[in-house]
């Protein structure tokens, strides 16, 4: 058995509630999971508001600190890196997706040079000539040109484009996992397959894992291999994708599963 | 039977002044609507088509830059008829919340966060009920009982209540007058899945129990297939289909919406939608004729130089497309 791409074993992170008697409240209780070497895989994340999968995501790109357990990313223990080469060195493997594209853009700036900046710290781009070659085909990759965006601010661009712009900065880095927190749900119904799809694609071609946090259960069956169903911090059931999400067990993936509204159902409420 | 709302014609632009050059952004386009007393008529389409607009002008909150240019809003309250935009502010403020309410998105929004809820109640509610303060609060108190919520729900600041307990006090506050129309602008797509359920049968109990009228907008279909009796579905600010929902998810005649019920993501469906090329139109600037001909998969010469008409194709289904309709090329031309 090799190393997993991303190994994480009991992780737990607590914060102060404040008060007089310093009370904690534990966002992420004792999770574990892996992300297998062998092959890319997409695990999704599931559960609903207030259940760690934030906190979660944070912790695996390393900007939250666990506070107890490990994280590992290939040899690598999340806790060891200090300096800036380290962390860069990090960040080159590991992007994040996030899920406003609205505010992870700053208004103000233009989108080009989220890319150009990407493909200078993470894809030796030294020249301009070799940040724009960058850019441009990480954008080809998802569908998007580098004619299309060059120049143009974040309220130019619909949501989904602008989405797909935050995909495409992530893979300028040519990353092994892409960490994607509820990339969709700020996204229209019906760009949300096509989003979604991405993934798949990303996947398949590029072979990139990708850690999908979500709570709409009809995406996370169509994309991913793996799932993990979160409550309060707690894992409470996780297994193949298809067979787990077909046959939940525990009572809350059962409560989580009937709750999703089907359209075909045109059951009244 | 009247129309509790009927809508006709209705134009409301964003005008906008850049470098001094006026612009209009046509966010509402000649809509033409009704909604029947004791229905919940869904409003559905992407974000930017035009639907919160379109009820803002319903309900009569416009503020500059928005501008109603034409068309009309009647209202047929209790026998009587209102044009909303002939009759002046004293008339709208007489109707409001006491025959006209609204449920936000935010219902953090709506609630003032340093004020107890009970505050919140006789802001919205005391002046229109009109009744001492101890029936007031008897009426407040049996009204909150049909959305599950208890007395003491009235002795707390919005703060300590989940997010799915203050959208049940939003609704509770939008409905405790009885009005006849309530306007519901996404009220449950901050909540997670299983709030929402939960909240959703809510507005289907009240609205049963109270006969109202209920427009209700979202982006969701899935909730549209669960919640409405009739659906209209916008794109760049014009109706382009209206029809029974369940008629409408099993026989959908404008490619839009076809698209819109095909890309829905469902659990055990594994084969895959094409998106559509390009992105929904600039409303500053829309294309002639049908504003969906550049992205539509039917296109037609037609298309780009006559827009189609919202025509019957089935009794009670109404759809604007001249690749569906060829009887609607005639009488546009």
């Amino acid at each position: 058995m090799s190393t997993p791409l991303l190994q994480v074993s009991h992780v737990v992170r607590t914060y102060a509630k404040g008060g007089v008697f310093g009370q904690s409240a534990r966002a992420v209780d004792d999770v574990s999971f892996d992300v297998a070497a062998d092959g890319p895989e997409i695990l999704a994340i599931i559960g609903e508001s207030g259940s760690g999968k934030t906190t979660l995501a944070r912790m695996i790109l390393g900007t939250v600190r666990a506070s107890a357990g490990s994280i590992r990313f290939k040899d690598l223990d999340l806790a060891d890196v200090r300096s800036r080469r380290q962390r860069l060195a990090f960040m080159r493997q590991v992007q994040p997706i996030f899920q406003n594209p609205f505010e992870a853009f700053n208004p103000l700036k233009r989108l080009d040079r989220y890319l150009f900046m990407t493909a200078r710290h993470f894809a030796d781009a030294r020249s301009d000539e070799a940040a724009q070659a960058g850019a441009d085909t990480a954008l080809r990759q998802v569908g998007l040109s580098l004619a299309e965006v060059k120049g143009r601010f974040p309220h130019e661009l619909s949501g989904g484009q602008l989405q797909r712009v935050a995909i495409a900065r992530a893979l300028i880095a040519a990353p092994a996992l892409l960490v994607a927190d509820e990339p969709v749900s700020m996204v229209d119904a019906s760009l949300r397959t096509a989003i979604v799809e991405l993934f798949r694609t990303l996947r398949d071609e590029l072979g990139v894992s990708i850690v999908y946090i979500t709570h709409d259960l009809a995406t996370a069956w169509s994309i991913s291999d793996r799932v993990v169903i979160m409550r309060r911090g707690v894992v409470v059931e996780s297994g193949p994708a298809r067979s787990t999400l077909d046959h939940p067990q525990h009572p809350y993936s059962i409560e989580l599963k009937s709750a999703v509204l089907s359209p075909d159902a045109l059951s009244p409420l | 039977m009247t129309a509790v709302v009927a809508v006709r014609g209705l134009r409301a632009y964003y005008q906008t002044s850049q470098f001094g050059v006026e612009r209009d952004v046509r966010a509402v386009d000649d809509v033409s609507l009704d909604v029947q007393p004791d229905e919940i008529y869904g409003l559905a389409g992407e974000s930017s088509c035009g639907k919160s607009t379109l009820i803002k002008t319903i309900a009569g909150a416009i503020r500059p830059p928005l501008k109603v240019r034409g068309g009309s809003v009647v209202f047929n309250f209790a026998g009587r008829s209102l044009n909303l935009y002939e009759s002046g502010p004293e008339a709208l403020a007489a109707i409001r919340w006491k025959h006209l309410s609204y449920v936000m998105q935010g219902s953090m929004g709506v609630l003032n966060p340093v004020r107890r809820i009970r505050h919140s109640f006789v802001d919205f509610a005391w002046r229109h009920i009109a009744q001492p303060r101890a029936e007031f609060e008897a009426i407040v108190v049996a009204h909150l009982g049909r959305v599950h919520l208890g007395p003491e729900v009235l002795d707390a600041y919005p703060h300590e209540l989940s997010g799915g307990m203050r959208q049940r006090v939003a609704i509770a506050l939008a409905t405790v007058c009885k009005p006849e129309l309530i306007i519901a602008d996404e009220p449950t797509t901050a909540l997670d899945v299983i709030v929402q359920k939960g909240v959703l049968g809510m507005i289907r109990e009240v609205q049963r129990e109270l006969k109202s009228s209920l427009i209700f907008v979202t982006h969701d279909m899935a909730v549209h297939a669960n919640l409405c009796d009739r659906l209209g579905v916008m794109y760049a600010g014009r109706l382009i289909e209206e029809g029974a929902t369940q008629e409408l998810f099993s026989r959908p005649r404008h490619p839009y919406t076809t698209h819109l019920i095909a890309s829905l993501p469902r659990i055990g469906r594994t084969s895959t939608v094409k998106p559509l090329v390009g992105a929904p139109p600039n409303l500053a600037d829309p294309p002639p004729g049908c504003r969906f001909h550049p992205r539509c998969p039917l296109a037609m010469a037609v298309c780009k130089e006559q827009t189609p008409a919202l025509v019957d194709v089935a009794p009670g289904h109404r759809v604007a497309c001249f690749a569906v309709n060829p009887i609607a090329v005639v009488t546009a031309a």
